[in-house]
């Protein structure tokens, strides 16, 4: 993604954004990717005490740099057990996960999310890989983030398919389904801004918009009605330290360099 | 139990407990027995064409990539394989025509890599059927059930969502609770494929690192092949029986392969060969190109150790060797 004024990108600045979110003391279940590089950056600033989760078992690492699979050796490095899948698992499921991230190739207003196919199901213009973990992790963490691209592609109306359950119809859809209570996705973090979603309707709503964007930017790229609030706060951006620790974590660019 | 809802998923790789058991009585020696042979044997042995497949690992980790290559050479055809994060593996599988119907919790896609060429170009153009759908925690909790010998597990994940709907699991009244629970139906794959750092002959095995699943698929499998960096005298496993990670009941074969994993990762002894699954991404591109990578590494190739002076020698696997051992661990 292209350089900002400021000289982070926007993916730093998603990285920077997500990291904040996270607390000192709290658990966080991460996937590869900009949900790993956000999270040991809160490791290495104000949560050195986050208890960090990889579902192929890896709990409690001080990653030095980016782990390529969720299964790497990296992901129990300097960690407090290289466990398995079965017992991460079941600490999501038994409630033991504040936080988790996910990725999108599309999202509706409530928050649910598919990375399985575009197009038709049975002949798909794009198959992609599916839940994966996303499912489980959509499931049953507290408290959900979503790292993705914003645009009219991705911010849609109706799901070509619903892999991952976000607050599913509105108010009370997740708890009659049998999902466990207080659970859902908690912030949508976009190259544009970052979301939340209304206590009352479920529905996604801005928080703030990041620097240089604006709010025509916003609804021009969302293809459903947001909830605008009266005041739209601009992003914090991240610090010269954030930078250096973030290019330390990938240092070959793997995740920001894209 | 009341059943709420059906999912509309293809349910394989399923059996009826006591048919297993039946099976399990029979089939499975109880007797500590030499096991090893070789990759030729064992697949010729043990995979038959149209059966139900799960291999170990995680993704790009500890692939028995060694057997992998051999059911191309053998031709093995009409697989259905569990896509338990199924990643470089089930992509050379359907790439080279083995596998045609798959489970997906997570295929098609090389996770930081990028998505999967081969595959997902048999899948776009139907030559690969998805039969069903599922998460990783349900695909492990089906072999939990597997391994427990009962017909499912209770869940609290997929409800209310498609992936549910073109799931094979159930959602039912909970008898205890009186809310919706999700049961994950058990799996018994014919054939399992799990790579190992150590075991002795009877098949005792030890895996450093994350388990994955592979405590839970490799007591649910009917047949299991290991393959292992090292067999280490019985006497070792003996001296440190808490360390055993599968215990020779369950194993049908033992097959000696050094890098065996090789172009993945094997956690703690050599990283993955970015170079070699570069390669692999960039020629998959085409038919052709697939079937140029398979003529030059695996049908034109004898033995493992071919293949291994082929992607770069001792050299290259010093080099592998020296990058798990360094990378970040500083």
């Amino acid at each position: 993604m292209a350089k900002k004024g400021n000289g982070y990108t926007q993916v730093e600045l998603m990285a920077s954004i997500a990291s904040k979110i996270l607390e000192d003391g709290k658990s966080v279940f991460v996937g590869t990717g900009l949900p790993v590089i956000a999270t040991v950056l809160a490791q290495r600033t104000h949560a050195p005490n986050v208890l960090i989760m990889y579902e192929a078992g890896g709990i409690g690492p001080q990653c030095p740099v980016i782990p390529v699979s969720v299964g790497d050796s990296r992901t129990f490095y300097r960690g407090i057990a290289a466990s398995s899948m079965h017992d991460v698992m079941s600490a999501l499921q038994s409630g033991f996960v504040d936080y988790g991230f996910l990725g999108a190739a599309q999202i509706d207003m409530f928050g649910n999310i598919n990375t399985t196919v575009i197009g038709d199901y049975q002949y798909p213009k794009i198959r992609l890989p599916g839940s994966g973990g996303a499912n489980d992790v959509g499931s049953l963490c507290h408290k959900n983030i979503i790292l993705m691209k914003q645009d009219e592609q991705r911010f849609v109306n109706k799901l070509d398919f619903m892999t991952t359950p976000g607050y599913l119809t509105g108010p009370g859809g997740r708890e009659k389904a049998g999902l466990p209570e207080n659970t859902g996705p908690y912030r949508v973090i976009t190259q544009l801004g970052v979301y939340g979603f209304d206590h009352e309707t479920k529905r996604m709503r801005l928080i703030s918009i990041h620097p240089g964007v604006d709010l025509k930017e916003v609804k021009r790229n969302c293809g459903f009605e947001l909830i605008i609030p009266e005041v739209v706060k601009t992003s914090e951006t991240p610090t010269e330290k954030e930078l250096r620790i973030l290019r330390e974590i990938d240092p070959s660019g793997i995740v920001l360099g894209k | 139990m009341e059943t709420i809802e059906e999912g509309q998923g293809q349910l394989v790789g399923f059996r009826d407990p006591d048919e297993n058991r039946s099976w399990v009585f029979e089939n499975k020696s109880r007797k500590a027995e030499d096991k090893r042979m070789s990759t030729k044997e064992a697949v010729s042995k043990f995979v038959n064409s149209g059966e139900f497949m799960a291999s170990g690992g995680f993704g790009h980790v500890r692939v028995s990539m060694a057997i992998i290559y051999e059911l191309i050479r053998q031709r093995k055809q009409d697989l259905t394989m569990a896509g338990k994060t199924a990643v470089h593996d089930i992509d050379l599988l359907v790439g080279a025509g083995c596998v045609n119907k798959v489970e997906v919790a997570y295929s098609f896609g090389h996770e930081l890599r990028g998505l999967s060429n081969a595959s997902r170009r048999a899948v776009q153009t139907g030559r690969c059927k998805v039969v069903s759908e599922i998460s990783n925690a349900g695909y492990q909790w089906r072999f939990l059930a597997g391994m427990m010998g009962i017909p499912f597990v209770p869940s609290r994940i997929l409800a209310g969502t498609d992936t549910f709907k073109k799931s094979s699991a159930k959602t039912a009244l909970c008898p205890f609770t009186k809310k919706p629970v999700t049961l994950i139906p058990s799996c018994t794959p014919d054939v399992s494929i799990i790579h190992v750092h150590r075991c002795d002959k009877f098949g005792n095995a030890q895996i450093d690192g994350s388990l994955i699943e592979d405590f839970e698929l490799s007591r649910a499998s009917r047949r299991l092949i290991l393959t292992t960096e090292q067999i280490i005298p019985h006497r070792r496993i003996q001296l440190q029986p808490w360390r055993t990670s599968i215990p020779f009941y369950h194993v049908d074969a033992v097959v000696e392969v050094p890098w065996g994993a090789h172009p993945c990762q094997m956690p703690l002894q050599y990283f993955y060969d970015e170079e070699h699954i570069s390669e692999w991404l960039n020629i998959s591109k085409t038919d052709e190109g697939v079937q140029e990578y398979l003529d030059k590494y695996v049908f034109s190739v004898d033995s493992f150790d071919q293949y291994l002076r082929l992607v770069g020698g001792q050299k290259k696997l010093k080099r592998l060797q020296r990058m798990e051992k360094t990378l970040g661990r500083n």
